[in-house]
């Protein structure tokens, strides 16, 4: 679960302050599948960091799983990003002189986890994002596409409590993008927790959950709906408006609702 | 993050950009050459010459005459053994010339010994005997001749009772020497061995100039030196007329000498590693910024400050040690050939040599690896994912 309460940052542009994030509160239960939908500007990458445990917030508590961010040391919170978080970009960020394989290999690596294991692990991983055929392959050999589902695999092996997509299509044609949604929809009905940071309302309507964000405020939520549904779905689409409306999850949702 | 996944990120991080691994090995190659050859120089001449020292006798005393107005007799060095520690005494009269046999000629170097010589200095025959005591006594005219003068004048060495012509005197030869190792100082092979009386009167000097003492077990060359001194005094009067040499100080000395010789060379040629590892570590900053989009990407995904430090760690140690082992490969390969051209030295790295140098690399890859490693380390995700 994760758990932002009043968060502040603050960017020093010369002169000028510039609030990048104003206050954001928001709680994302276990399974959810949330998308911050915000314009450039708006404060979304700020906010993806701070939740990303890649950057920290000047004011405000945020804590992931009950655990308090702020009071972790720099190599806690290097092991909590490792085991708790896992990364999507829109640049895919892989490494360009590993392989599939290694790429994926990599956060297992720094966990520690028996080589024998590992390699179960990155072919559960790989075989999963329909990618078991191009495992020695480099990105470099591999469409936009599959990099960026190499990267979905990385960020599924270590098997997160959240997983970070920061415009996961943005680099994609229509096609592939097709692909990376189909197969984020299909991670979450499996139980996995999601945020998606985009720009793009088409996209973010793959999320049953959107929080809209606008200089630095959330300005709008759908309200935190726990299970991939489509007549859900269809709801949401209609009642996402703005201003700060709350739905309810409906009951007999998966991973139990808010209060 | 274990140290072999470390080593091999770090190792395919290395082969991924040859050219400018071996560039930044170049240095370190050139440093541990330098130190290894030059190390490795002075210690294969330091062997040489003291090997040469060995073979004039270690434990021996020679004693000059350098006043000629007062002259010294055959019988009063011969005196001198019996003395108190002194063994033997082996006078030498010395001298060169021209020997001549079956119509060939060649130039050798004479020595007019006694029957001691053999006990002293030691003399390698392959046939035949030594000058004996009744052969000083009767002034006979037979000589020892080396191996050289045989092979050049009889063109082989089964040459007992044959004659050699020196000055207009025929001498017979008596014994012949097995071939002897050249020294720096000569050698035996090109020597005619006289009776000692007989020498005097070819070379026209019945004074002794020189001879060779050997101790008595038990005796330290010290206690037979201040023997010597105390007799020779007493005849000359003044220690400027004499001079005892003895092998082992000179020895020393030769070792001191040397060994200072090499631990300033190897200084000099320190220099030349420390500019390696600098060369390290300038490129290896250069790689850091290079990386910084994969350090980030590291990071993120949960690398810990260690483990870049480690990775970029061994990165450079991996550099360096490759290059000590390529510049100890090619010092290795100059001795070798040197040796070829030169058979009297015997150069090679000896285990201590290829340790140290070895150390050192791995030391400079490691000094010169903090900074970088350090560098990469300290970078904020967030900053390292954004640059490009």
């Amino acid at each position: 679960m994760i758990e932002l309460r009043d968060i502040r940052k603050i960017y020093q542009l010369g002169e000028e302050e510039v609030h990048a994030l104003d206050g954001v509160s928001l709680t994302i239960q276990d399974r959810e599948f949330v998308a911050i939908i915000g314009a450039s500007g708006s404060g979304k990458s700020t906010l993806m960091n701070i939740i990303g445990c890649l950057d920290t917030a000047d004011e405000g508590s945020y804590k992931i799983d009950g655990q308090e961010v702020s009071d972790l040391s720099e190599k806690q919170q290097s092991i909590l990003r490792n085991r708790k978080i896992g990364f999507i970009f829109q640049q895919f960020n892989l490494l360009p002189k590993l392989t599939a394989y290694e790429n994926v290999e990599l956060p297992l690596i720094y966990q520690g986890v028996p080589g024998a294991e590992r390699k179960t692990r990155v072919l559960e991983a790989l075989e999963r994002v329909s990618l078991a055929n191009r495992v020695h392959h480099r990105p470099n050999q591999l469409s936009g596409g599959q990099q960026q589902r190499v990267a979905v695999a990385r960020a599924l092996v270590t098997r997160p409590s959240l997983i970070l997509a920061d415009e996961p299509t943005g680099n994609l044609d229509s096609h592939s993008t097709d692909d990376i949604m189909r197969l984020l929809k299909e991670l979450h009905a499996q139980g996995n927790t999601l945020v998606l940071i985009t720009h793009d309302n088409e996209i973010a309507a793959a999320a049953p959950r959107r929080v809209r964000l606008l200089d630095g405020k959330i300005v709008a939520d759908s309200g935190n709906v726990l299970v991939y549904d489509a007549k859900t779905e269809q709801d949401n689409r209609r009642t996402i408006v703005p201003g700060d409306s709350r739905i309810s999850a409906p009951d007999g949702g998966k991973g139990g609702g808010r209060a | 993050m274990k140290l072999s996944q470390a080593g091999k990120m770090a190792f395919s991080a290395v082969l991924s950009n040859k050219l400018r691994s071996f560039l930044t090995m170049l240095g370190i190659i050139i440093g541990v050459m330098a130190v290894t050859l030059l190390i490795s120089l002075v210690q294969g001449a330091t062997n040489t010459v003291t090997e040469s020292l060995d073979e004039l006798g270690g434990d021996q005393l020679v004693v000059s005459i350098t006043d000629r107005s007062k002259r010294l007799t055959l019988g009063e060095v011969e005196a001198l053994a019996g003395e108190g520690g002194i063994a033997y005494v082996s006078p030498t009269l010395s001298g060169s010339g021209t020997a001549k046999a079956a119509g060939k000629s060649t130039d050798v170097t004479i020595s007019g010994i006694t029957e001691f010589y053999d006990a002293v200095q030691g003399l390698d025959l392959e046939s035949g005997r030594v000058i004996t005591q009744l052969d000083n006594e009767q002034r006979l005219a037979v000589c020892v001749v080396g191996h050289s003068v045989a092979r050049d004048l009889f063109g082989n060495t089964d040459i007992l009772d044959e004659t050699i012509r020196l000055s207009g005197r025929d001498y017979r030869i008596v014994g012949v020497l097995n071939e002897a190792q050249e020294t720096m100082f000569g050698s035996a092979n090109s020597a005619v061995f006289l009776p000692f009386t007989n020498a005097q009167r070819l070379l026209s000097n019945v004074s002794v100039g020189s001879f060779y003492v050997a101790t008595e077990e038990g005796t330290t060359t010290q206690e037979a030196e201040d023997v010597l001194d105390r007799a020779l005094m007493e005849k000359y009067g003044d220690d400027d007329s004499y001079s005892i040499v003895n092998l082992t100080d000179v020895m020393d000395a030769v070792n001191d000498v040397m060994a200072a010789l090499e631990l300033l060379l190897g200084a000099i040629a320190g220099i030349s590693l420390l500019v390696g590892g600098i060369g390290i570590m300038n490129i290896m900053l250069v790689s850091v910024t290079e990386r910084t989009r994969e350090i980030g990407i590291r990071k993120a995904i949960g690398a810990l400050k260690s483990d870049i430090v480690v990775q970029f760690m061994i990165e450079s140690v991996i550099i360096s040690l490759i290059g000590g082992l390529i510049g100890m490969l090619l010092s290795q390969g100059v001795l070798t050939t040197l040796n070829t051209l030169y058979p009297d030295y015997h150069f090679g790295i000896t285990a201590g040599v290829a340790a140290m140098a070895l150390g050192f690399s791995i030391m400079v890859g490691l000094v010169f690896g903090i900074y970088p490693a350090n560098k990469a380390a300290k970078l904020k995700p967030i900053n390292a994912l954004r640059y490009e």
